[in-house]
C-alpha cells in the first residue's frame, strides 16, 4: 500500500489590476476598495504554489514530474497572466474583479482540467508576502 | 559610524515605454514590459542613514520617525498608483527602477531632518531585481 506525498510547484507572474464594481457607484467602490480602486491601476508580484497530493509511481519515485508541472503551470497560467493587466487583457476577468480570491479559483479551474483527477490539486497564491490566499480551502 | 536601513513597501503600476519609438521598437527592446495595458510589481524600498549613536538615546535617528517622513514624502504618492501616470516626480522619465531610486532619492533629501545623512537606497522590483543609488 503506497503512501501519499504532497508535491509543490512555486511559479511567479507579475500583473496589474484594479478592485472595481461597475455596478457601485463611485463613492461606494472608493470606500469599499479604497486604494485598490484606483482607475489607473496598481499591481503585484504574485506567486503561485501549486500542490499535488498523490502515490509515488513506483518506477519513477516521482509522484508528479515538478518539470512537467512547471512547464503545465507556465503555458496555461503563467503566459495568460504575466506582465499583464489582469482587468484588460483577460478575458477571466472582463465580468469579474480580480480580487485574490477570485484569481485562485480561476487557476484552479485551469489546471484542475488539465491534471488527472487521481491528483488531489491545492493552490495558494500570495499577492503581497503578507496577503494571499488558498483553494480548495480546508 | 553605523548605518541603519529601514524598509517600506509600495505596490504599483508601471510599463517601460519609450514615447518617442514605434511600438515595435518599444516591444523589441522591452519585450513584455511594453505592454500597453501596464503590469504591476509589490516594490521593496531599503532606505539607509548613517551616523554616530546619540549617546542620550541610542539612536543614530529614530526609525519610526524616518518611517513617517519616507511614508509622507514617498510612499503615499506611489503606493496603489500607477508610475507612469500618477507619479508626479516620475512625469517625463522613463519608468525603470534605475530612474525611480533615483527620483525617490531626489524626493526624500530635501525632507530629511538636519544632521540625518542618506547614505543609500536600495530599490527591488521583483526578489531577483534591485537597483541601489548611493546619490552620486
Amino acid at each position: 500500500m503506497a503512501e501519499k506525498v504532497a508535491v509543490y510547484r512555486k511559479e511567479n507572474f507579475n500583473a496589474a489590476h484594479r478592485l472595481h464594481n461597475p455596478a457601485w457607484d463611485e463613492a461606494t467602490n472608493d470606500r469599499v476598495f479604497g486604494k485598490c480602486n484606483n482607475p489607473n491601476y496598481h499591481g503585484h508580484n504574485y506567486e503561485l504554489i501549486v500542490k499535488l497530493i498523490g502515490e509515488p509511481n513506483p518506477e519513477t519515485g516521482y509522484v508528479f514530474d515538478l518539470k512537467l508541472l512547471s512547464d503545465l503551470v507556465k503555458e496555461n497560467i503563467i503566459d495568460r497572466f504575466d506582465h499583464k493587466n489582469l482587468n484588460e487583457d483577460t478575458a477571466e476577468f472582463k465580468n469579474l474583479n480580480p480580487t485574490a480570491e477570485n484569481i485562485v479559483i480561476v487557476i484552479y479551474r485551469v489546471l484542475r482540467n488539465k491534471i488527472d483527477p487521481k491528483f488531489e490539486l491545492k493552490l495558494r497564491l500570495y499577492e503581497t508576502e503578507r496577503n494571499f490566499v488558498e483553494y480548495p480551502a480546508g | 559610524m553605523v548605518y541603519v536601513t529601514r524598509t517600506e513597501h509600495f505596490n504599483a503600476a508601471h510599463k517601460l515605454y519609450n514615447p518617442g519609438w514605434t511600438r515595435e521598437k518599444n516591444e523589441e527592446v522591452f519585450g513584455r514590459c511594453a505592454n500597453e495595458n501596464w503590469h504591476g510589481h509589490n516594490f521593496e524600498l531599503d532606505v539607509t542613514i548613517k551616523g554616530t549613536p546619540d549617546p542620550d538615546t541610542g539612536f543614530v535617528y529614530d526609525v519610526k520617525k524616518l518611517s513617517i517622513i519616507i511614508h509622507e514624502h514617498v510612499i503615499e504618492k506611489l503606493d496603489h498608483k500607477n508610475l507612469n501616470l500618477d507619479v508626479d516626480f516620475m512625469k517625463g522619465k522613463m519608468c525603470s527602477i534605475e530612474n525611480l531610486v533615483i527620483a525617490i532619492w531626489n524626493q526624500l533629501v530635501p525632507h530629511l531632518p538636519a544632521g540625518v545623512i542618506l547614505h543609500s537606497l536600495r530599490l527591488r522590483e521583483t526578489p531577483k531585481i534591485f537597483t541601489e543609488y548611493f546619490g552620486d
